[in-house]
This record gives structure tokens, sequence and C-alpha cells, in this order.
């Protein structure tokens, strides 16, 4: 059954076609990749689902409510979540607090007047966040500052911030670009744990390591359209997305 | 869940902070700051910088239009001392109660934009209600007479407990204790230690950890299922609200409230205090209030008979040279040496003066050898 279902999306920048009738169906419980070469907008169509756009005409249905004309806190507290192409983290707080506070929303809700708590008397939201730190392989640095980790590592943070939330729905733009081999294969060995638990991914990536390793379908975007969508075996050797990767650049 | 769970070093901070205000009469003698008019301004600027960096300090939204607040609190407490009691308790419930309410105004408008556009806003705002207090508002605020008492004032409460000023002008008093002098001192220092509590409290809170959280990455926020709005706005009708309270304790201890309050120079000075002392650390505003507030009072003093007997020694016109050249950085024209001071604290100590005692707290921890992990922690916190 469909957890997130995009219907007739187009989005134009100006005389760009970013988007051109785009139609996803993304089955609960599956890991779906959308991969393409660079600008074929597969970051506009996540930004189409986390309310960072808003696409001009079509629909987009997340566990049966439109996912369209509301805020982005909102969409969030649908229980869908988002690691962007550009690491967003809090870069002035310590790694620890990085992921208690996505923790936070998950429990209060969008909005809780609690200034007279304290927050370290909030040993269940630490111990979680400090599980998912070490989930990472982040647990050592809890202290540290976000802003000073290397581009891997902030990767690693934001996707941490997000699993911490436990979502429905995951949605990663290249989660392992400028990470080492080492870091890649831990962060693939991470993402397939969390697919086993059952959460719903769909996974941008330009690295068919990573993509072969977890996608269960995948789509290919080709100038703002959906040209191939398949199961990753008959991917590789389908001509049009060769064509697709300029030219026949073998995959 | 504990609610008062506190950590030890926040305890001690606490108790330090209070033991050095109730001192203050007895620690800042010897600086010839030891005189209760001048502890009575770091104490209400204090609190003023202690609320203001509740919103800059924690969200990174910086308005420069607080001082509408603080006249506000001023007018508010006068009006409850005419209308109701020369107990300064009502005075600043209400005081705080006004500030916040305007403040919510304000803010509800102002932060529907970030950045410059926020600046600008609350700036536009304050100066609005400056001029209003001048023109419009005259039957409430009594123009530029300033408002004041008034021995025909009705005074409700007074005269339902029986309590008659005769004669004189009345003075603000707490229960037969004259707000004026020491007494009046420690009223506000008092107040200043509970809204340094009440900062603190936020300050550790998840609260205030969300209002670090938007000023870090307002969009990671969002999309992490914050609605930052009501966050910014709580933050910003709190820091009303202490500006509120300073402005009524001004007039506690000086019942009169003039619109100047609310001129965008007051809104710049606190500021200027809360970079000055550290902006988002806790102690920082407060040191700063009262650093402004201390040179403020050096160098205003001085004037030109004073110079002449500093440069004395000097033959004639070198002594006149001297003297017209230094004239120009005090008295009246202070604000040049808070323009340099300024200045010389945002290119050299970027995090104000708590970034320097932390670099002088690294070096001596360093040169002792002790104490290498506590130097090693960033000095975010304090
Ligand atoms: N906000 C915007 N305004 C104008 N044009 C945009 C905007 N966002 C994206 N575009 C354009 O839309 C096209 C698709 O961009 P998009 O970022 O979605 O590509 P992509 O598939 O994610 O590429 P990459 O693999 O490089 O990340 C590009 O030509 C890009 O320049
Ligand atoms: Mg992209």
């Amino acid at each position: 059954m469909a957890i997130l279902s995009v219907e007739n999306v187009n989005k134009r920048f100006g005389g760009l076609k970013a988007l051109d009738n785009v139609n996803l169906q993304i089955d609960a419980g599956t890991v779906h990749a959308i991969i393409g070469p660079n600008g074929a907008g597969k970051s506009t169509l996540l930004n189409c689902f986390v309310g960072r756009l808003e696409p001009d005409t079509g629909s987009v249905m997340f566990d049966g409510s439109s996912l369209l004309g509301i805020q982005p806190h909102q969409i969030n507290q649908l229980g869908v979540s988002r690691v962007f192409q550009t690491p967003e983290i809090f870069g002035n707080l310590s790694l620890l607090e990085n992921v208690m506070i996505p923790a936070f929303a998950k429990r209060d809700g969008s909005f809780t007047m609690n200034a007279w708590m304290s927050v370290s008397s909030e040993s269940d939201l630490r111990d979680m966040a400090m599980d998912m730190l070490a989930d990472v392989g982040l647990e050592a640095k809890s202290a540290d500052i976000a802003g000073q980790l290397s581009r891997g590592d902030k990767r690693r943070l934001e996707l941490a911030m997000c699993l911490v939330q436990q979502p429905k729905l995951l949605l990663l733009d290249e989660p392992t670009a400028g990470m080492a081999r080492a870091d890649t294969n831990n962060t693939i060995d991470l993402m397939k744990r969390i697919a086993e638990r059952g959460v719903t991914m769909v996974v941008i990536e330009h690295d068919m390591h990573v993509v072969f390793s977890l996608a269960d379908k995948i789509s290919v975007l080709a100038q703002g359209t959906v040209i191939v969508e398949d199961l990753p075996e008959n991917i590789k050797g389908d001509p049009r997305v060769q064509e697709a990767y300029l030219g026949g650049a073998h995959l | 869940m504990k609610m008062f769970s506190m950590d030890k070093k926040d305890i001690l901070l606490f108790l330090c902070f209070s033991v050095a205000v109730l001192t203050g009469p007895i620690i800042l003698e010897p600086f010839g700051a030891g005189y209760p008019d001048l502890l009575q301004k770091f104490a209400i600027f204090g609190i003023f910088a202690l609320g203001f960096n509740i919103l800059f300090g924690l969200t990174g939204y910086l308005s420069f239009g607080h001082a509408a607040f603080l006249g506000m609190g001023s007018y508010t407490a006068v009006w409850t001392f005419k209308l109701l009691s020369m107990n300064p308790i009502p005075a600043i419930v209400f005081a705080t109660v006004m500030g916040g309410l305007f403040a919510a105004l304000i803010g509800f408008i102002s932060l529907r934009r970030s950045g410059i556009y926020f600046s600008i806003l609350t700036l536009a705002f304050a100066q609005m209600s400056y001029n209003l207090a001048y023109s419009v508002l005259t039957p409430i605020t009594n123009g530029e007479t300033g408002l004041q008492l008034n021995q025909a004032d009705p005074r409700v409460l007074d005269v339902m407990f029986g309590r008659d000023y005769g004669a004189v002008l009345p003075s603000s008093d707490f229960f037969g204790l004259d707000m004026t002098g020491y007494p009046g001192f420690y009223f506000c220092g008092i107040v200043l230690i509970i809204c340094f509590f009440i900062a603190m409290r936020i300050f550790r809170s998840p609260f205030g950890m969300m209002l670090r959280a938007i000023k870090s990455n307002q969009n990671r926020m969002n999309y992490t299922g914050f609605n930052t709005r009501p966050y910014t706005l709580a933050a910003f009708v709190i820091s009303g609200m202490y500006a509120g309270l300073a402005g009524g304790l001004m007039a506690v201890t000086d019942p009169l409230a003039g619109a100047e309050r609310m001129q965008w120079t007051a809104s710049g000075e606190v500021v200027l205090m809360t970079i000055l002392g550290g902006a988002g650390t806790l102690l920082g505003p407060v040191i700063g209030a009262g650093a402004i507030k201390y040179f403020e009072n050096i160098f205003s003093a001085f004037n030109e008979g004073i110079l002449m007997g500093i440069y004395d020694f000097l033959p004639e016109t070198l002594q006149h040279i001297m003297v017209s050249v230094s004239g120009l950085f005090v008295g009246e024209g202070w604000h040049l040496t808070l323009g340099a001071l300024f200045m010389l604290i945002v290119i050299f100590l970027p995090g104000g003066l708590m970034e320097g005692f932390n670099r002088i707290k690294t070096l001596v921890t360093n040169r002792t050898g002790g104490g290498s992990d506590g130097a090693a922690t960033p000095a975010a916190a304090e």
C-alpha cells in the first residue's frame, strides 16, 4: 500500500520546468531510491514533500492527508523527517543538544511553554539521544559543538536527528555524499537496520553502491520526469537509464 | 520529573550572585560606587538587560525598541501610585503586566519578519510610542512635563487602609519603609535576584534550548516539527515584562515618568549593555549594564574645572589644548567614550566582557596546571 502518493506534480522556476508531471507511489515499509543526473529535479521533488516548495499543480498525499498547503512543522509532526543535501544542523549547539531537540519535538509537539522545566532532568530523552548518537558512531563527540564537525559527521548527525523522531517516512537527500568509504558502509548498515524496523525511506543518491545495497525499488528522474521505475536488478541494464546518465557511462 | 533540579554549579552561581548583589554597597565602596542612587541604577538596568538578553541573546532577534516597554512600565507604575497605592508591589506588578501586554502586541506584528526588518519594525514602533506619548496621549502621559504625583491623587487603596500622607507629596513606601536610599536599593536588588533566578531557569529549560536552536538554525527547527513563532513571541513577551518591571522600578525609586524613557537612545543602550557584557551569557548583560552605568557616572561627572585640575602640571597653552580635547569625551560627550569603548569590545572581544573573563580564567588555570578539563569546555554557558 502506498504511504506516499505523488500525482501529476509540476513545478516551474521561471522558464525552467524543474518537475514535469511527476507521478510516484512509495510503498509503506520499503526503501525507494530516486536517481538521476545533476539538475534532474530530485531535490526539488523532496522540497515539495516537506513544505519548502509548493508545487504549481498536482497532489502529494501522505498517510491519508495532503502535504500541500501546510507548514513544514506540521508535516514533520505527521511523521515525515528529512536529511538535506547540505546538512541542516544546529551549528552552535552540542551534538547531544542537536539530537535532544528533535526528541522534544516528537514528545511535546510543535510548541510547549516548558520554561520552568530543566533540560538536565530529562534523563529519558538524553539517554535516547545518546543511544542514537551511538548508533551513528558519534557518542564520543556528544559534548562537541556541531558546527566543528566534518561534512561526513554532520550528515550522520543529521541522520541521528531524524531517526530519534522515529519517523514514518524518512527522506534522505544524498545521505552519504562527502563521507569516507568506511563511513559510507557504516551508514548503509545503519539504514538497513532502520529499514528492518519498517521505516519507509526515500533516498536520493549518486553513489550506486549505496543505491543497490538498499533500494527495493528505483525511480530514475531526468529533466523533471520519471523516465523509468523498476526493481534494482532491471535498472542496471536499462538503456534509457544509460542514456539519461550522459550517453551511457555505465552504472 | 523533578521541577527544581538544579546543577550544583548553578546553585553556586546563584548564591554568589545573590551575595554579590546584597553586599553591593560594601564591595563597590572602594570603586566609589557604594551609594544607593547608583546601586539602584545597576539593579534596574541589570533587570532590563537580563530580560533583553532572553530575546536577543537566546533567539538572536535584535530588538531596537525595548525602551517602549520600559516607558510603559514607568507610566503604569506612576498611574498605579496615583490611583491605587504608594506601595511599590502593585506598581511593579502592573508595570510588568503592561510591559508584557504591550510587548505581545508589538511582538506579534514585528515577528512576522526577521533580521534587519524585525529590528526596524521594533524601532519604528518604539519611536511611534515615544511620539504618541508626547502628543496625542498627553492626557495620559502629561506630555513634555512628564507624569507626576499629585497631593490630590485618589490613591484608593491607601485611603481605604487609612494611610494619609498629609500635606507633603508622597513618595513610594513599602509598608512604611521609604523607597529612597538603601531600602530602595535593597528592594530593587531583591527583585534583580528573583529576575536572575527566573532567567537562569529559562536558560536551563527545554524552552531556552529551543530559543538557542532558533538562533542557530530556524529552518532546521521548522523541519524538526517546531512552530517557531510562538517561541519567539514568548521570548519577546518575557523580555517585555522584564523591561516593564525595570521601568516600574525606576518609578518606584523616583515617582516620575517621562516620554524620553521610550526614546531610541534608551533602546540602543540596552543593546550596548547586552553586547558589552556578552550576549547569550547569563551573567554578562548584568555586568554590561553595571559597567555602562558606572562609567557613565564617572565620565559624565567630569567638567572643565576638574579637567583643568588634572592637567595643572602642564604649561598653560598645552593645558588648554588637553582640556578641550578630553572635554569632548566627558560630561555631555561621554557617549563618545562609550562608542569608543564599544568598538574596542566588539573588535577584540566579540563575546563581550564575559569572553574576556573566560580567557583570563583559561590563562590562569593553564598556568597553574590544574582544572584542565574545566578550561577545555567551550565557554558557551557563562
Ligand atoms: N529555488 C530555485 N529557484 C530556481 N531554480 C531552481 C531552484 N531550485 C532548483 N532550481 C533548478 O531546478 C533544477 C533542478 O534542481 P534540483 O536541485 O532539484 O536538482 P537535483 O536533481 O537535486 O540535482 P543534484 O543531483 O545536483 O542535487 C536545476 O536546474 C536547478 O537549477
Ligand atoms: Mg539535489
